[in-house]
């Protein structure tokens, strides 16, 4: 087991990069703390799998160190650096039985026989697999064969970290509660650093204690679930966490102030982190969106009814905007002014958050 | 009850089918059949024999020869061509330039029409002339595939694998760029060797592929005619004559029109068979 360290790391798949773009992950400081469950969650081709492969050594990084306890693993083989990884689509040696397929990871290590034959039969048995020990991997379904890809990953019990890409997504999503719990169980019985690559956002927050939010090759966001949600850094973390997305809204800069819609949204406080372009928006999310008897005029478009929760649009500074509000709370009827939070309210720049709780 | 017009003359549909199939397959095959139960002394006048034909073909030590002397050669260039393709394959670059030149260079020798690859190497391998022959000849080695017959194994079994190999490399090279890249890198994070991936990943894969190349390479080396016809003529004596070129021995230099056409049915048959039980053997593992 060991804390990984990703040291400035930039990787590129072109042979000569010149600009920013080229690069599929884009300067990267990131610490894996030993033990840590951690869920890597960004859209597609934000640069998880790269990461990810860099970590386990399938990849060597065009730029930067990769450290395993200080000790600098950036051209280790994979082999060295000892990590285990399960790919988003099942691979299985399709001439091996079920159980060769486990132990195979094993044997190639020169594990010990008796050694072998315990680790397999609990794993197969944590994966409901015992049954099929003995059949050909080949005649599974495609449920089983990623049960077999999980398996090799989770048997060997001494690696630095098991690393997970998305390794959900072929499963039945009955099965999927079941073995992301397994997964939590096993984390919690071993502690090996666990990485989980999901573009899911439940998956992610159900199952880390630390969430790692990715964008265009950056690390965006390193948090708990808690500080993703009530503070998030970037427009991108406020848009892809959270049901609805956080609203971003381009207001106004009045002297030294903030305007949105006719009111005050900061007196001050932002005006030393207002860019020159004067190109900002306020990122506030819906949660944190109240009616009141004064503010924004506002006038009201949609009501979503999602149980116990409503979503309701409403049109202000001629902008959409989303609040939540809890069942039974009434709708006003004729003058609607909305107002927002102030301490929930952020000031973003470029995407980043510049400053957030603007004084009242 | 039911609406539906029972109307029959779809079946003129399948017209255009039946007369290609029957044209071009039954009719050639049922005028070997025709052949292979009656004599002839010519004038067109036909004697019918029953099964003798078949008879004197399985007891004839003429044939029992030849085949065996195939069933060698199919094995020997079997034996030759499948690991050397297999491994010819696994070097070939992945990506890049060079996968087109390799790939022309391969297709090469697959362009070259039978009879001139025959003539190509009659020249080669001469020991007076010939680079090869003559090469060998230098080395000291006592080479001369006109009058040897372990010299003439060899020259046919050399042209052969020349003429070839190709087909199966290429064949193994389209089986191995389509195993996707999570299968090598499965097997680096499980520590596989270079050889348990072979073994287990590469291998397995390339099991279609190279299934059907054994079949073409089985299938097309028991009919081999045209190239030993030109390189060696059958010859030193009957020592290269495989069944083909005792076949149009028999049909055209003798005129043995009923034992020919008898041999012409036992030669498929086995073929056939053999096709059959290989393919029936390998893919009965397979879902």
């Amino acid at each position: 087991m060991a804390g990984i360290h990703l040291k400035d790391v930039r990787h590129s798949y072109l042979a000569k990069p010149t600009r920013d773009e080229d690069f599929a992950l884009k300067k990267v400081n990131m610490e894996w703390e030993d033990g840590g469950a951690y869920a890597l969650l960004g859209s597609s081709g934000c640069g998880k799998t790269t990461m990810l492969n860099l970590i386990s050594g399938l990849l060597n990084p065009s730029e930067g160190q990769i450290l395993f306890d200080g000790a600098d693993m950036t051209n280790a083989s994979t082999e060295a650096r000892n990590i285990a990884q399960v790919f988003q689509f099942p691979v299985v040696y399709d001439t091996m039985t079920v159980r060769q397929n486990l132990e195979f990871p094993l044997r190639n290590r020169g594990v010990p026989a008796s050694e072998i034959q315990q680790r397999v039969s609990n794993i197969a048995d944590m994966l409901d697999l015992t049954e099929r020990l003995d059949t050909r991997a080949a005649g599974l379904t495609a449920d089983g064969k990623q049960k077999i890809s999980l398996g090799r990953g989770l048997v060997r019990s001494d690696v630095n970290a098991i690393l997970f890409d998305e390794p959900l997504t072929v499963i039945d999503p009955h099965l999927k509660w079941q073995l992301r719990s397994k997964l939590k169980e096993l984390h919690e019985q071993f502690g090996a650093t666990m990485i989980y690559v999901t573009h899911d956002q439940t998956e992610a927050l159900t199952f880390a204690d630390q969430v790692v939010v990715m964008h265009d090759g950056m690390v965006v966001q390193t948090g708990t679930p808690v500080e993703l949600f009530e503070k998030p850094l970037h427009t991108f973390v406020g848009n892809f966490i959270g049901s609805p997305g956080m609203n971003v809204l381009s207001g106004t800069q009045q002297d030294d102030r903030v305007v949105f819609g006719g009111e005050v949204i900061d007196s001050g406080s932002w005006k030393a982190h207002l860019p020159e372009s004067g190109e900002f928006e306020i990122g506030i999310r819906p949660e944190f969106v109240t009616f009141s008897e004064q503010g924004i005029p506002a006038r009201i478009e949609t009501v979503h009814d999602i149980g116990r929760l409503r979503i309701v649009t409403v049109t202000a500074n001629e902008q959409p905007v989303k609040m939540v509000l809890a069942e039974g709370v009434p709708l006003p009827s004729d003058s609607v002014h909305i107002s927002f939070k102030p301490e929930k309210t952020g000031l973003f720049v470029d995407g980043w958050l510049r400053q957030q709780g603007a004084s009242a | 009850m039911s609406t539906k017009t029972q109307n029959n003359h779809a079946w003129w549909l399948v017209l255009p089918v039946v007369l290609l199939v029957a044209f071009n397959a039954v009719i050639p095959l049922m005028t070997v059949v025709n052949y292979s139960v009656q004599e002839t002394f010519g004038d067109n006048v036909f004697f019918f024999e029953g099964v003798r034909w078949f008879q004197d073909i399985l007891a004839s030590e003429r044939f029992h020869d030849a085949l065996g002397r195939q069933f060698l050669f199919t094995a020997i260039i079997l034996a030759i061509e499948i690991p050397l393709g297999v491994i010819i394959a696994l070097c070939m670059p992945r990506k890049g330039v060079w996968v087109s030149v390799c790939l022309v260079l391969m297709s090469l020798p697959l362009l070259i029409p039978w009879n001139v690859v025959g003539a190509m190497w009659n020249i080669f391998a001469l020991p007076d002339i010939g680079l090869l022959g003559k090469t060998l000849n230098a080395l000291g080695f006592d080479y001369n595939y006109t009058r040897e017959p372990m010299d003439a194994w060899f020259t046919v079994i050399a042209m052969d694998v020349w003429h070839w190999t190709s087909l199966v490399a290429l064949l193994a090279y389209a089986g191995l760029t389509s195993i996707p890249d999570a299968y090598f890198q499965a097997a680096r994070i499980d520590g596989a060797s270079a050889w348990s991936v072979f073994r287990y990943i590469q291998l397995p894969k390339m099991k279609r592929v190279l299934t059907i190349a054994i079949l073409l390479r089985f299938m097309d080396s028991f009919m081999i005619y045209t190239e030993p016809f030109v390189l060696t003529g059958g010859g030193p004596g009957n020592t290269t004559t495989f069944l083909s070129i005792d076949l149009v021995k028999m049909a055209l230099g003798q005129f043995d029109l009923g034992p020919a056409a008898a041999m012409s049915i036992i030669y498929f048959l086995i073929i056939l068979l053999v096709s059959w039980v290989f393919y029936t053997v390998t893919m009965r593992n397979e879902d």
